[in-house]
């Protein structure tokens, strides 16, 4: 029981990491329309520049600032010297274009931090454990991520049902002509949404920092999980992400841990091994392959 | 305030417009006459920036505006109320309302909400819908609304009634006719030439991409063979 508690709430820490993941790039994909492959880069160079800074200073509210305002200023920089120039192509010059992005970024990683992956020690007041109930100990830091994941998603629902940005945002996902006839910067608009995107993916990788190692490449494994769940959540929906996020975290994380055992049940223990250990790593497809065969356009449509 | 200057404009290589001409003065009620597929729309379209004139110029309050971004001249003072309506159906009426809503020209008293509910009274009682559960005339009072947030000094309707049941176009010619009151100056296009001939002083009549006739309400009242000729109209 208690494992099955502990197991959830990675589940959860991991769900929270691809909701930060994916809030940015479902935005960018729904809203220009544009496929942005590159968005790992963002979370790659945030953990980079945190772990850097953390290193230095030994302050992790300040990895934190220097990590997102890097992955910011870098999503502000691509949007404006690369993608600007793709909206009014195709996707697939978008998808080359961003391929090439990504062995830039990973190629500048090398040159400037080399190939040994970087480690960034837990802050020193989140460096223990939190017994949640007798018998469960959960360390604190993955605790203080989910907390903070939950404050970001509870800023964004702000921003996005309150503020006349949100309005504007959701506006010009449907409509972009439109809203650009009612006096609105649509571009200035993109760069807005491209850069608080790369910022959250920025988020997501300092705070994964302590959890992973920061390497060159690291964002790939992250991006395909976080296309899987926008496509769960449907393109361009932050709810589609928030549901996305959560599924595909506990269906990954639940999966991992719990297929073995259940396997063993009814297969021989070498078999179950092997079985559960393909089935696991396919779960999140599986998961996705049913969703669209229910819904194709994902759970939460942006605009039906 | 409007002058459109002998502009041309295309569709990827067909060309639309073969030289249009038209003016709106201030406070000023003219429309835009014709049958489908003549060239109205696209006018407006060159006019918003949307599909922008290729040749030819259009002033707007004396400047330039052929080349500038659709944004930038909604900012200078064009509201639009585009064909189709264009609301935003994932945003409620009240949504719709703000979302845009500006004072870009420093207007001494600019629109808020309960202005436009003096005008348009159902739109408050929707104030929660979202747009697409509107019906089509509060679709196109929104549209009418939303434009008006942005304080505009010409507004611009392109289909301003069709589709609609008479007693809504009724509510939607009374809320224009207010507007008209307030001194705003108005292009409109639509089919209902009797109500245009009621509320406008000029008119453009189009025929393939130019202007085949214009004058005032008087004139075009003493030139019934206009409308069977132009318009389709008995």
């Amino acid at each position: 029981m208690l494992l099955i508690l502990e197991q959830l709430l990675n589940g959860l820490q991991l769900g929270i990491t691809l909701f930060l993941m994916s809030a940015g790039l479902t935005l960018v994909f729904g809203i220009m329309q544009v496929i942005n492959l590159a968005h790992g880069s963002f979370y790659m160079i945030g953990a980079y520049v945190g772990a850097t800074v953390a290193g230095h200073t030994g302050s992790f509210p300040l990895a934190v600032g220097a990590g997102v305002a890097a992955a910011m200023v870098t999503g502000c920089l691509v949007e404006f010297l690369v993608l600007r120039h793709l909206y009014a192509r195709e996707h697939l010059d978008q998808v080359l274009a961003t391929f090439g992005l990504i062995m830039f970024f990973n190629e500048l990683t090398r040159v400037i931090w080399g190939r040994q992956p970087l480690f960034v020690e837990v802050p020193g007041p989140l460096a223990r454990s939190i017994e949640l109930l007798p018998g469960l100990p959960y360390p604190a830091y993955r605790l203080a991520v989910i907390a903070v994941g939950l404050l970001v998603a509870a800023g964004l629902w702000f921003i996005f049902a309150r503020t006349r940005l949100g309005m504007q945002i959701r506006a010009g996902a449907v409509n972009r002509e439109m809203i650009g006839a009612l006096g609105v910067n649509i571009k200035l608009l993109y760069t807005l949404v491209f850069g608080l995107g790369a910022m959250l993916a920025g988020l997501a990788g300092i705070m994964a920092g302590p959890i992973l190692a920061v390497e060159s490449g690291m964002g790939e494994s992250i991006l395909i999980l976080t296309f899987v769940v926008i496509v769960i959540g449907g393109i361009g929906s932050i709810r589609g992400a928030v549901a996305g996020a959560l599924l595909v975290g506990m269906v990954d994380t639940l999966g991992r841990a719990f297929l073995p055992t259940i396997l063993k049940l009814f297969l021989a223990a070498s078999t179950a091994d092997g079985v559960a250990a393909s089935l696991s790593s396919m779960a999140i497809y599986i998961l996705m392959a049913i969703v669209l065969v229910v819904k194709p356009r994902g759970l939460f449509p942006a605009h039906a | 305030m409007l002058e459109v200057d002998d502009i041309t404009s295309f569709y990827g290589e067909s060309k639309a417009l073969f030289g249009v001409s038209l003016t709106v003065r201030e406070s000023e009620v003219v429309t835009l006459l014709g049958r489908n597929g003549m060239g109205k729309s696209t006018t407006i379209r060159a006019i918003m920036g949307l599909t922008p004139a290729r040749t030819g110029t259009i002033r707007y309050q004396g400047r330039e505006i052929q080349a500038l971004p659709s944004y930038r001249i909604a900012r200078l003072g064009i509201g639009l109320v585009p064909e189709g309506r264009q609301i935003f159906p994932n945003l409620t009426v009240r949504e719709n309302l703000i979302a845009t809503a500006a004072n870009y020209r420093r207007a001494p008293q600019p629109y808020v909400l309960t202005d436009i509910f003096d005008i348009f009274p159902r739109l408050g009682d929707r104030l929660s819908h979202y747009g697409n559960q509107l019906s089509g005339g509060e679709q196109q009072m929104l549209a009418i609304g939303r434009a008006l947030m942005i304080n505009p000094g010409l507004l611009i309707l392109d289909e301003a009634t069709e589709g609609l049941a008479p007693l809504i176009r009724k509510e939607i010619w009374r809320g224009l006719n207010i507007l008209k009151g307030k001194g705003l100056a108005i292009l409109i296009i639509d089919k209902n030439i009797e109500a245009l001939m009621a509320i406008a002083e000029r008119h453009y009549i189009m025929e393939k991409g130019q202007i085949a006739w214009h004058g005032t309400t008087a004139e075009l009242q003493q030139m019934p063979e206009l409308k069977s000729r132009y318009l389709g109209v008995e």
